[in-house]
Order: C-alpha cells, then structure tokens, then sequence
C-alpha cells in the first residue's frame, strides 16, 4: 500500500517537474528537469516490473539525453527570451 | 489507472510546449517529454498486478509461466524505441544547432523563409 | 490567442486520448502473441530473460531494422554537423585534479561493467542495448573530463561496421543452415540458466552491444568536438 502512495507522489513529480521544464527561462535549468523527469520515470519502470526498460532509461534519459541537450545549449545560448 | 493519466497528462505537456514555445530548444524538450510520455503509456498497459518480471530463473517460474510474469512484448518494444530517442534527439539538436549557426537566433519566428 | 488555441486542442486531444485508453483494463490480463512467447520461450529457445528472447529472436529483424534507424541517425549527425560553421568560442579548460583521477579509475571499470551487462544478457536484465550505453556513458565521461581525450574515430567506425556485419552474417548463417533469418537451431541450444545458452542469442547481443557502444560514442565525440578546433 504505502509503495502505491509513493508511485503516486513519483507521477506527480514527474509531472510537475514536466511543466517546469517547459515554462523555466533558463534552458539548463530546463534540460535538467527533463532529465530528471527521466530518472523518475525509471523508477515507476521498476514499479512496472520491467527492469530492461529500468536500465535502459536511467543509461540514456538522465545520462545521455542530458549531455547532448547541454552541448547544444553551450553551442547556442542559455537564456529564452 | 493513475499511470495512464498521469503519461497522458505527460504526452500532453510536451505537446503543448510544441505548439506553444517559441524556442527551438524548448520545442527539442517537448519532444523528448512526449516521448518519455508514450513509453511510460506502453509499458503500463503490459502490466499486470501481482506479477513478477518476465526473466525466468528459478525453478517455480518455469511452469505455467503466463500465469506469474507480466507482459514481456511492450517492454521489448519500448526497449528499442527509448534506444532510438536519444539518436533522434540528437539528429534534431545538430539541426537546431545548425540553425543557429545561420541566424544568431533560437527565436523560431525569425525563421521564416519558408513562409508565403 | 494562440496559447488558448492550443489549450483547448489540447484538452480536446486529451480527452479523445482518455476515452480510447479507458477501454484499456489497468493491471490484468489481456494476452495476445506474447502468449506463445511466454509459455514456449523458454523450450524454444533457453533463454532465462524472455524480455532478450523477443528482442533478438523472435522479433529479431525488427531489431535489425532499429540498429539501421541508428546508424541512419548517427550518418545524419555527421553530415548536419560537417556542414555547421558553429560559434568557435571555445577556450581551452580544465577539470579539477578530483575530476580526473575519479574518471580514469571509473573508465575501464564502466566499459567492463557495459561488457558484463551485455554478456549476461540472455540471463539477468540486460543485454546489448543496456549495455552499450553504459559504455557509451563511460566514453561521456572521460570526454568531460579530459580536454584531450580523442577516441579514434576510424577505429569506433569499424568496429561499429564490423558489429553490424556480425549481425547481419548470424541472420545468413540462420538462413542457410536453420531454414529462416535469424533462425536459432544452428547451434546447440544448451541447458537452461547457463552462461553459454541459448543458441544464437549471446552472440547476436554481444554484436548489438558493441554497435550500440561505438555508435553512441561517436554520435557525442561528434557534436562535442565540433567546437573544439580552435
């Protein structure tokens, strides 16, 4: 029971951090959120009991995703405006 | 219940940056959100409660096993389409890049060439 | 004007969405082809991780066709970016004495612990795809840490080559002697949960594994070092 409430407070993170990442002004503040939001998501994989995805998504959406996202940015600007 | 609101709600939020942002790179994050969106919607409609993951390697798994593990065919499916994400994700952030490299601008109303 | 435009699209998308998936029952049963796969996978093919068993054998050509997406995706970078005059403001920097000893200890650790998920793959969760962005990510770090480091790139394009024929060749070989592309009875299947089971399998996610490695390598040295050169 008390790990349900917990994935509920997970999906609300994660949608919470979602619209953070799209209405934030700083665009590394805004990839970060996403990254995170792809962290969270690979914890409800795990609750999901697919540990294949589980991994696959904490390599690559907080990881990997994260990098190239922050490369572009040095290469183009920081802040929207 | 609650997962498939809650990666709807998600597609929908990456969509609305989309439609809705005028910079380049908070439509590129869009895109990366809806995509985790639909991956979270696939794997969760292979769940089933009580169920242990598809990986076979103790003995009392071993008969009637479609009665003890969840749907392993979503999670094969999304396994590649996450591995397909990154590379996409890069594709549109060199172009983006590339754009800019052109105008000086991530404002996507600057880019109107191919407007008439 | 626009954002309400888009709002009310949005809340007339998402209701369609929620009545299509209320159809959907959450967390029973609603089994189709995976039935057979399920039951029959581990007869069929000896493999512990059914998860591995779909993707490389019996949906086997669609993961071909998803390494090919990638190596498409990776040309693609290569081109945007060799055409991409990108600001060269870029001066020379360097990481912390911390940063540096952590990442070269962590190096060859990572890139063992990407070969280890990759060869485990048919038993624990895992396999070539996990693996190989492990990898990858080790590479992500020394490039962060080190200005200097270069990985070769004619050297990760080759063995990436060589991954993807590997590939293609086991399907050939499935084709001539098994009687079906990526067919898995031209060699012996094993015993159940041993480390050299399941036919074809290993060897197909060893090769899925370094393509998947050299090839999301390249992909950052790629857009990391396009800036790099003055």
């Amino acid at each position: 029971m008390i790990l349900e409430y917990f994935m509920l407070f997970l999906l609300f993170l994660m949608l919470a951090l979602a619209i953070f990442a799209v209405e934030t002004k700083d665009l590394l503040a805004s990839v970060v959120a996403a990254g995170f939001v792809s962290l969270v998501a690979s914890i409800v994989y795990l609750y999901l009991q697919a540990p294949d995805v589980a991994m696959t998504e904490a390599a690559i959406g907080a990881g990997l995703t994260t990098l190239i996202f922050i490369i572009a940015i040095r290469k183009t600007e920081r802040y929207e405006k | 219940m609650a997962f498939f609101v809650a990666s709807i709600l998600l597609i929908l939020i990456g969509l609305y940056a989309v439609l809705v942002k005028r910079n380049i790179m908070k439509i590129v994050i869009g895109l990366s959100l809806m995509d985790t969106g639909v991956n979270v919607l696939i794997i969760s409609l292979g769940f089933i409660r009580g169920r242990t993951a598809p990986i076979v390697n103790v003995k009392d798994l071993l008969v009637n096993t479609s009665s003890k593990v969840v749907d392993p065919l979503p999670q094969a499916l999304v396994l590649t389409a996450i591995v397909i994400g990154v590379a996409v994700t890069a594709v549109a952030l060199s172009i983006v890049m590339l754009m800019y490299s052109k105008k000086n601008t991530l404002e996507i109303d600057e880019y109107k060439e191919l407007k008439w | 004007m626009r954002k309400w435009l888009a709002l009310a699209f949005l809340i007339l998308l998402g209701f369609f969405l929620a009545k299509i998936t209320s159809a959907f029952p959450f967390g029973v049963e609603s089994w189709g082809v995976s039935k057979h796969y399920v039951d029959k996978g581990i007869e069929e093919n000896r493999g512990s991780n059914l998860v591995t068993s779909i993707v490389v054998n019996y949906r086997g050509f669609d993961t071909l066709g998803e390494v090919t997406v990638l190596f498409l995706a990776a040309t693609a970078l290569a081109f945007l970016l060799a055409t991409c005059r990108c600001r060269r403001r870029y001066e020379r920097w360097e990481a912390s004495l911390i940063v540096k000893a952590a990442s070269e200890t962590l190096y060859p650790l990572l890139i063992l612990f990407g070969a280890y998920i990759f060869i485990h793959g048919h038993l624990t969760p895992g396999g070539g795809f996990q693996g190989g962005t492990v990898i990858a990510s080790a590479v992500m770090l020394m490039l962060l840490a080190h200005f200097t480091f270069h990985p070769n790139h004619k050297a990760l394009s080759t063995l990436e080559g060589l991954a993807g024929m590997s590939f293609v060749l086991i399907g050939f070989a499935g084709l001539i002697w098994g009687g079906s592309f990526l067919a898995n009875n031209i060699i012996p299947l094993g015993q159940w949960n041993r480390l050299f089971s399941a036919g074809v399998i290993p060897l197909i996610y060893v090769a899925v594994g370094f393509k998947v490695g050299f090839e999301l390598s390249g992909l950052i040295t790629d857009m990391m070092k396009t800036i790099k050169e003055e």
